[in-house]
């Protein structure tokens, strides 16, 4: 019978294991979808390499990128990380009113990001440099707009896990969710950084 | 199906057993040229060496399962035994080895084989031109100055240099009689190199669906002495018609099941027309520079662009 | 209002169309009327629809791949049909515009809502048993994924009764799929069908590695995971990497379509041979994600048949790690013929043919399995034989269809569907019926009809051989694929075997509902009390059959490869501890349902470019998500008392045998 209470040991010893929530397991989950995310990505950045000199006698990127403002894009999407970081370490040690004050910064400047994309959009379709006019110019719009739509969706999360934050408090399922979306949202960071120097640096040069 | 639809379809079963034995009327393994023969020889060595493993698996399947059938308890019973040094070491190598005399063949004959090999030939080779339209193929003779659609004659045991464009969706130009097929793209240019060392009127057809005609995408390719040849030659000049860029788009028109067609006379620059037809007009040079940038297979034609560049895009990645 | 739909979009002039929608329609009205008759909607909803239990999923999942057979079947037994009697100055009963769209649909359907959750209905079954889990990772998102997939299922069946479905081959290669050649809706159903069931696809990748890495028993270490556990892993980490691929493929073809955009068009600038690359980037490993699984049964039944360890478990392991790996270095051999250099032919040639080593290694140490074993011929052992030879031969051809000299004559010939369905349905179909075979009476309590599962194994096999071997002639004879008519009157008697092997199959189809229908009435008979109807080796036989929705009273603590087997031999099987824990649950939800059904109606929406309800779809979906991670009230505890009510019960049925079980070797009980 000596094993018997072994295994119930076991199960004791077990039980917070199988908590279907627990953090760990979702970090991980999530982690591993953003490795699925790069794979999309990674393809899309290949796409662009193989069509990036194919500008059917339309402009290439050296015609039409502006890289000042660029940078300044850049520079709204690098401080957004940093202001995550402040927003993730005031969860960690349990101040609600500064992680939601950082929350609010991080969407003020990713939001800030997306309106700049769309007005450097807006500009380069108004002169008749559409994602419609070449292979070059689909896959410049296609890769740049999906990561502007991944960005969006961060947004998206960012005022839902605010209005949660808000309503219940730094609970452990939203520490963990707040874990999940920084991965995301630096995740996003890393994968402009590729698309700042693919598109618009070697595009430039 | 009506009845009398099966009565002729069990008239035709009968045929079977006698279709079985005749080998002959597999095209592939009766193959009229160069490429074709090399092909086949190459098909029987590499099965005959895979045998080698597949049969002894087939056997020992069917022998293990009879001899340790639950109902033979003489057989010997070990439950716990599950590993063998030795047997492991065996089930290893012996694929290892077989695969590694048939990477050796595989990474010979796929050079011998290339597509775009010339053939080694005495005789001054044939150019032909090949467009594969919505749904019918077209064939440029540039040095005979004649184009034919669904009609493709040579002499016999001259080489044929193919250069193979489409106008629209892509297709797979193949006479099984002669050999290797290649897949004809838009705005790009394949190669392929066959030879006919046997007189004859043999099948070609679109290897890959292009959509509705596809399947009536038939043409004959006929291979004759240097003198049928010419008669071929001068009875298709005789005609009067004429293709060139006002003539041509009604011919790319789809159309199904179309017959044959000769032209007397051709543009000499509509299949660079067409080759060229989307890379955008004014910006030409522009196009031809790219692509022969990185061409790495063959770079004596600007548009060249098959496979090989993609794949190194495909690898960087 | 209705975008492109209009009343048009309906094949009334279609006969067969629109018969067959007859028939579903009575089909489902009967069905809708029966179960309102006997007042089931409450329990299917509370019981199966809204079901978090990875059981449940995994046989919604398998009811759904059944029908898909019966689907993806009618189209191949039409094809089979066109091409007897379509010689000469017959066309057949089928236009090519008819003809073009079953054929895609029977790739699309056998491949993508038949092989893919037919796997993923056996994984979900048995992987979180065989791990000694309560549930996989993240239930919600199982149920997700298992709606996502129904929603793409259910645009490929919507499409046969308005509008149409793509004419391009399953592989929907542009040009031909853009717009300019394709202007119907059907590469649109394609697009969406494929992107809703991927998402879902990709999910479970994701769920099952999370289960598989954070959720196994206490002492399973990686190298005494059971051996189906181990090939699902390999499929999901295959999944994880491709699937991606597939969407990104796409979402660039629906971009062409939807954005006049030019990633694959013949004008300014699109590159074709990239969605060809890409595709098959994506759908190289896919084959690999359907055989990997079947590998795992055939690896379970042959050992748990011959009442005998695996032979060279770890070879196995090895084995499928390294095919996994290869599976992505692949992928060109399927354009041998687009003109790539020799050099780059070569690479990929030899590449594939490395892969049969692995194989190889595997059909070895099944032999050496059976060897000084007790074979019995049980129907999954028929399975697994049949497979062992029929697949022997499909590797054979696939290697010859690897040497790039050889492909160069056979590419897209008959040869060529002549040997993925060697290796499809001799590999990946045998494995799964084996399967089904094997875990059905865990699943449902009580086994199968084993003369009925006999004959469709015999119908099958010779089906398969007598349908298939002729187009391996025709390959030779010159036939290429997807031809709607032919004048070649030598190739018609082939056609016509051919036609009466797709009969032959049909035979084992049928043989397969009888079984499950007999099954169903003499199922006291087959009652399965012990859990353990086949003296099984892993974690899924200890419990009973079928398992408590918590799967194991007590986290079983593991020793040994085999653990259960292992359990048996220490005489320390069925054991019950003196008291129960609490055990942690997740709670059902319909959140799945609400966001797949939404998805449907999403991807309905776009493919006829109703723009405002896709939108309003959309947000629903995301509002629902949104709405389901508010809810805290996701999970709960099983008291003790509860817990041991359904224990007793259950050692209750069985105390006679259970010692007999628990200490004499399995295969002597035979």
């Amino acid at each position: 019978m000596s094993s018997t209470v072994m295994h119930s040991n076991h199960a004791v010893a077990h039980d917070d294991h199988e908590h279907h929530d627990t953090g760990g397991n979702t970090v991980f989950g999530f982690w591993l979808y953003l490795m699925t995310d790069c794979i999309l990505f990674a393809s899309v950045f290949a796409t662009y390499a193989v069509l990036v000199n194919h500008t059917a006698g339309g402009p290439s990127g050296k015609d039409i990128f502006e890289l000042p403002y660029v940078l300044g894009e850049t520079a709204l999407l690098l401080v957004s990380s940093c202001t995550y970081g402040f927003a993730m370490i005031a969860a960690h040690r349990g101040f609600k009113g500064p992680t939601l004050a950082w929350l609010a910064a991080t969407f003020v400047l990713g939001a800030g990001f997306i309106g700049m994309e769309l007005n450097e959009f807006h500009h380069l379709i108004a002169e008749g440099f559409g994602p419609d006019k070449s292979a070059f110019l689909s896959s410049f719009f296609t890769l740049v707009g999906m990561h502007g739509l991944h960005v969006t969706a961060g947004l998206v999360w960012m005022i839902v896990m605010m209005l949660q934050v808000c309503r219940r408090g730094l609970t452990d399922r939203n520490n963990t969710r707040l874990m999940c979306l920084s991965l995301f949202w630096h995740f996003l960071d890393i994968v402009w950084i590729c698309v700042f120097t693919i598109v618009y640096l070697m595009g430039t040069i | 199906m009506n009845p009398k639809q099966i009565t002729s379809l069990l008239k035709r079963l009968a045929w079977l057993p006698l279709l079985m034995l005749s080998g002959c009327k597999m095209v592939l393994l009766d193959p009229k040229g160069q490429v074709g023969v090399d092909e086949k020889s190459l098909i029987i060595t590499a099965t005959l060496l895979m045998l080698i493993v597949v049969i002894p698996v087939i056997v020992m399947t069917l022998v293990f399962a009879w001899k340790y059938r639950a109902s033979n308890t003489k057989a010997t019973y070990r439950p716990n035994w599950s590993h063998s040094t030795a047997i492991e070491l065996v089930v290893w190598i012996i694929p290892c080895v077989i695969v590694a005399i048939l990477g050796t063949i595989t990474w010979k004959t796929t050079h011998e084989l290339d597509p775009y090999r010339p053939l080694d030939s005495d005789v001054k080779p044939i150019e032909v031109q090949v467009v594969s339209l919505d749904w019918k193929w077209l064939f440029i003779y540039p040095e005979q100055g004649i184009a034919t659609v669904n009609e493709l004659a040579f002499p016999v045991d001259t080489p044929v240099n193919f250069k193979i464009t489409s106008q629209s969706a892509m297709n797979s130009f193949f006479i099984p009689a002669l050999g290797s097929q290649i897949y004809s793209m838009a705005g790009m240019q394949t190669k392929l190199h066959l030879i006919a060392n046997h007189e004859g009127s043999y099948d070609g057809f679109s290897a890959n669906l292009s959509g509705e005609g596809f399947s009536d995408m038939k043409f004959q390719a006929i291979a004759t002495d240097e003198q049928g040849f010419n008669d071929w030659v001068s009875q298709v000049k005789a005609n009067a018609e004429t293709l060139d860029l006002n003539s041509y788009p009604t011919l790319a028109a789809p159309s199904k099941a179309d017959p044959v067609r000769y032209y007397g006379s051709v543009s000499p620059i509509l299949y660079e027309t067409i080759l060229m037809q989307y890379h955008n007009g004014g910006k030409h040079a522009a196009g031809h520079e790219d692509h022969a940038g990185h061409a790495g297979h063959d770079a004596d034609a600007g548009a060249e662009m098959a496979g090989m560049p993609m794949n190194a895009a495909e690898e960087t990645h | 209002m209705f975008g492109k739909l209009t009343l048009e979009a309906v094949p009334f002039h279609e006969p067969i169309i629109m018969i067959t929608l007859a028939v579903v329609a009575i089909a489902g009205l009967g069905i809708f009327g029966a179960i309102t008759y006997y007042r089931k909607w409450g329990y299917l909803w509370t019981e199966w629809l809204t079901s978090v239990d990875h059981k449940k999923i995994g046989v919604m999942y398998i009811l759904v791949a059944l029908i898909m057979l019966l689907r993806g079947f009618a189209d191949a037994i039409m094809m089979r049909g066109q091409l007897a009697i379509a010689e000469g100055a017959s066309q057949g009963y089928l236009p090519p515009e008819h003809y073009d769209q079953i054929f895609t649909a029977h790739g699309v359907i056998m491949i993508i809502f038949m092989a893919m959750p037919f796997m993923v209905g056996l994984m979900n079954i048995a992987v979180p048993l065989q791990i000694g889990a309560r549930d996989v990772a993240f239930p919600f998102l199982n149920s997700l994924s298992f709606w996502l997939f129904v929603a793409g299922a259910i645009l490929v069946n919507v499409s046969l009764g308005v509008g149409e479905f793509a004419r391009t081959g399953w592989v929907a290669y542009p040009p031909l799929a853009e717009l300019g050649y394709s202007p119907g809706v059907g590469v649109d159903y394609y697009i969406w069908a494929l992107q809703l069931s991927g998402l879902g696809t990709l999910l479970t990748g994701v769920n099952f590695l999370v289960t598989v890495f954070k959720m196994r028993a206490p002492g399973m270490s990686w190298m005494k995971i059971p051996v189906f556990t181990w090939a699902c892993t390999f499929t999901n980490v295959l999944i994880v990497a491709s699937f991606p691929i597939l969407t990104a493929t796409l979402g660039l073809l629906s971009l062409d379509r939807y954005l006049d955009m030019h990633f694959f068009t013949n004008e300014l600038g699109g590159n074709a041979m990239m969605y060809i690359n890409l595709f098959w980037a994506w759908g190289h490993p896919e084959v690999y994600i359907l055989i990997l699984p079947a590998f795992g049964i055939f690896s379970e039944v042959i050992s748990t048949f011959s009442g005998k360890k695996l032979f060279g478990y770890t070879s196995m392991i090895w084995a499928s790690g390294a095919i996994t790996v290869l599976g992505f270095v692949v992928w060109l051999h399927h354009f041998f013929t687009m003109g790539s250099g020799a050099n780059v032919n070569a690479f990929f040639g030899v590449a594939t043919m490395v892969i049969a080593v692995p194989t190889g290694v595997k059909l070895f140490s099944w032999l050496f399995t059976m060897f000084r074993g007790r074979v019995q011929f049980t129907t999954p052992v028929l399975w697994t034989l049949g497979f062992m030879v029929t697949f022997t031969v499909g590797g054979m051809t696939g290697v010859l269809l690897a040497v790039p000299g050889a492909d160069y004559v056979l590419h897209n010939s008959l040869f060529l569907i002549a040997h993925f369905h060697n290796t499809i349905i001799g590999g990946a179909v045998f494995g799964y019926l084996a399967g089904f075979t094997f875990w059905f009476p865990k699943a449902f309590g009580f086994k199968l009809d084993e003369r009925l599962g006999k004959g469709a194994f015999w119908c099958w096999i010779t089906g398969f051989f007598v349908a298939f071997m002729p187009l391996y002639v025709l390959g030779f004879m010159g036939m290429t694929r997807r031809l709607n008519h032919y004048d070649n009157p030598m190739w018609q008697p082939y056609l016509i075997v051919a036609f009466f092997g797709a009969g032959l199959i049909l035979c084992g189809i049928l043989f397969q509902l009888a079984q499950l229908v007999v099954s169903l009435r003499n199922r006291e008979s087959l009652r399965d009390v012990t859990g353990d109807p086949w003296g099984g080796r892993t974690l899924e036989w200890s419990t009973s059959s079928p398992p408590p929705f918590y799967n194991f009273a007590v986290t079983p603590s593991v020793r040994a490869l085999d653990a259960f087997q292992d359990m048996k031999e220490r005489g320390e099987a069925y054991l019950r501890p003196d008291h129960y824990a609490p055990i942690h649950m997740p709670k059902n939800t319909s959140a799945g349902l609400i966001i797949g059904l939404l998805g449907a109606v999403f991807g309905f929406a776009l493919v006829w470019h109703i723009w405002w309800l896709g939108a309003v779809s959309f947000i629903g979906m995301i509002a629902t998500f949104i709405a389901r991670s508010y809810n805290e009230d996701v999970d709960y505890y099983v008291q003790p008392d509860e817990v041991e009510r359904i224990e007793n019960l259950h050692h209750a049925n069985f105390a006679a045998p259970r010692q007999a079980l628990n200490t004499q070797p399995v295969a002597e009980q035979i």
